[in-house]
């Protein structure tokens, strides 16, 4: 990037962001930024703190200091709900009802990007043909590829993915990262949060490491 | 949007397990009360607004669990769509699921306890009016434990406080009745109680599930 370019506000930073949990201290402080276009990957052992991190960011979790801006703006409540999409390790599926109407119910739920049917979005993402299916008889992998095609129906920018690459096989890793790739294209961002480099996407991307309460931007 | 929501739930297939709950409850009674239309008579209101409570007590536990365990609760707390709307749809629909089918019911059960006629209309009222109240409030409680495992008895211990006045006044307007006094005052409490809660109680609801999920 040009040093003569205007300069855009990150699309995600954070100040000075710290949370304890009964008085022991799960991360922070920790500052840095996420830009349009670029992958923020998270990395530490388990237990690190990297899935609290993300709930913190997507507003689940309250922070014990610093701060969240969101595209220069205090990151509020409801300018998360429009510009955050998170998905965790939970599938918020209803196994009672079909993939499609799980995807119609959280597209009315969220939103839905421009030009983009819940149809496409599992053809995308390989489940075409399981439309009619319900949930409860989708292997974990399917369910997970199904959040992926809910991720991609959304219309924020930024995504919160927590493990994205469990339960998937080498073609669903392949997957989320064509899927960022395309979303980082569009000018979206994403972090991500894993347990090694291995699954890392093709795009530019920052790390950041979480030990036992210490971290490095 | 709001439509999709109310669709998905009504096909989800659950159980009327509550609603079957009341109906055997009533049905015991008047079986094991014997065949005194009398006695049956005196009791049947308060028979009929017990079973009906306790059905919807049983049902709070599964009001939020389902949705807290596969992570959907997390994605209503991202959503740009008010929380306080979503339970308030939720809750909805645990009424019509629970306590609809019973008050549909009632002229039968009533018949069944030898309630006298000039009291179903008044029952009826105090139902229509006593149960969403129920509900919301029960409602609140479910979402305040919603976190917690095995938490089914501390449901009923939280909820009871709330219920018995509801229960008093629901059932007390009827035996007012019987006994040719107004029950105009009790429904009409009743009534505001239920206006009352349809405001705050999604609100209040929200806010500990937020807490319920920190």
């Amino acid at each position: 990037m040009s040093e003569f370019e205007p300069t855009h506000p990150p699309l995600l930073s954070a100040r000075g962001l710290a949370f304890a949990r009964n008085e022991q201290p799960v991360f922070g402080p920790l500052d840095f930024s996420v830009d349009a276009g670029e992958a923020l990957l998270v990395q530490g052992d388990n237990g690190a703190g990297k899935t609290t991190l993300l709930r913190v960011l997507a507003g689940l979790l309250h922070a014990d200091a610093g701060e969240v801006s969101i595209d220069g703006r205090a990151a509020t409540a409801s300018l998360r709900s429009r510009a955050v999409s998170y998905m965790g390790h939970l599938p918020a599926l209803k196994s009672d009802l079909t993939a499609l109407e799980n995807l119609d119910f959280l597209c009315g739920l969220h939103g839905r990007r421009r030009g983009q049917l819940p149809g496409n979005a599992m053809a995308i993402v390989g489940l075409a043909g399981y439309e009619d299916t319900l949930v409860r008889q989708l292997s974990a992998g399917q369910k997970r590829r199904l959040s992926l095609a809910r991720l991609w129906l959304a219309p924020s920018p930024l995504w919160l993915l927590d493990e994205p690459y469990a339960n998937l096989d080498l073609d669903g890793i392949n997957l989320v990262n064509r899927m960022v790739q395309a979303h980082l294209r569009d000018g979206g961002a994403a972090l991500l949060t894993t347990h090694g480099a291995y699954a890392a996407p093709p795009v530019r991307t920052r790390m950041l490491v979480l030990g036992r309460a210490v971290a490095n931007a | 949007m709001i439509r999709d929501l109310r669709l998905l739930w009504r096909r989800r297939g659950d159980a009327l397990q509550p609603a079957l709950f009341a109906l055997l409850v009533v049905v015991l009674f008047a079986l094991a009360l014997g065949g005194e239309a009398q006695a049956l008579a005196k009791v049947a209101a308060a028979v009929l607004w017990l079973a009906v409570l306790l059905a919807g007590l049983l049902a709070l536990d599964t009001l939020f669990r389902g949705d807290a365990d596969d992570g959907s609760l997390e994605q209503w707390l991202l959503a740009p769509v008010p929380l306080s709307w979503l339970v308030l749809v939720r809750t909805f629909m645990h009424w019509a699921t629970t306590a609809l089918p019973l008050l549909v019911a009632t002229p039968f059960l009533a018949e069944l306890l030898h309630l006298p006629h000039e009291q179903l209309p008044v029952l009826l009222a105090s139902l229509a009016l006593g149960t969403p109240l129920l509900s919301l409030l029960g409602a609140v409680v479910a979402a305040l434990t919603v976190g917690m495992r095995r938490s089914g008895i501390l449901i009923a211990l939280l909820a009871l406080p709330l219920y018995v006045p509801i229960l008093v006044f629901g059932a007390g307007s009827v035996a007012a009745a019987g006994q040719g006094l107004d029950p105009v005052g009790a429904l009409l409490l009743l009534g505001a109680g239920l206006v009352l809660a349809l405001v705050l109680a999604p609100l209040a609801a929200a806010a500990a599930i937020r807490i319920a999920l920190d």
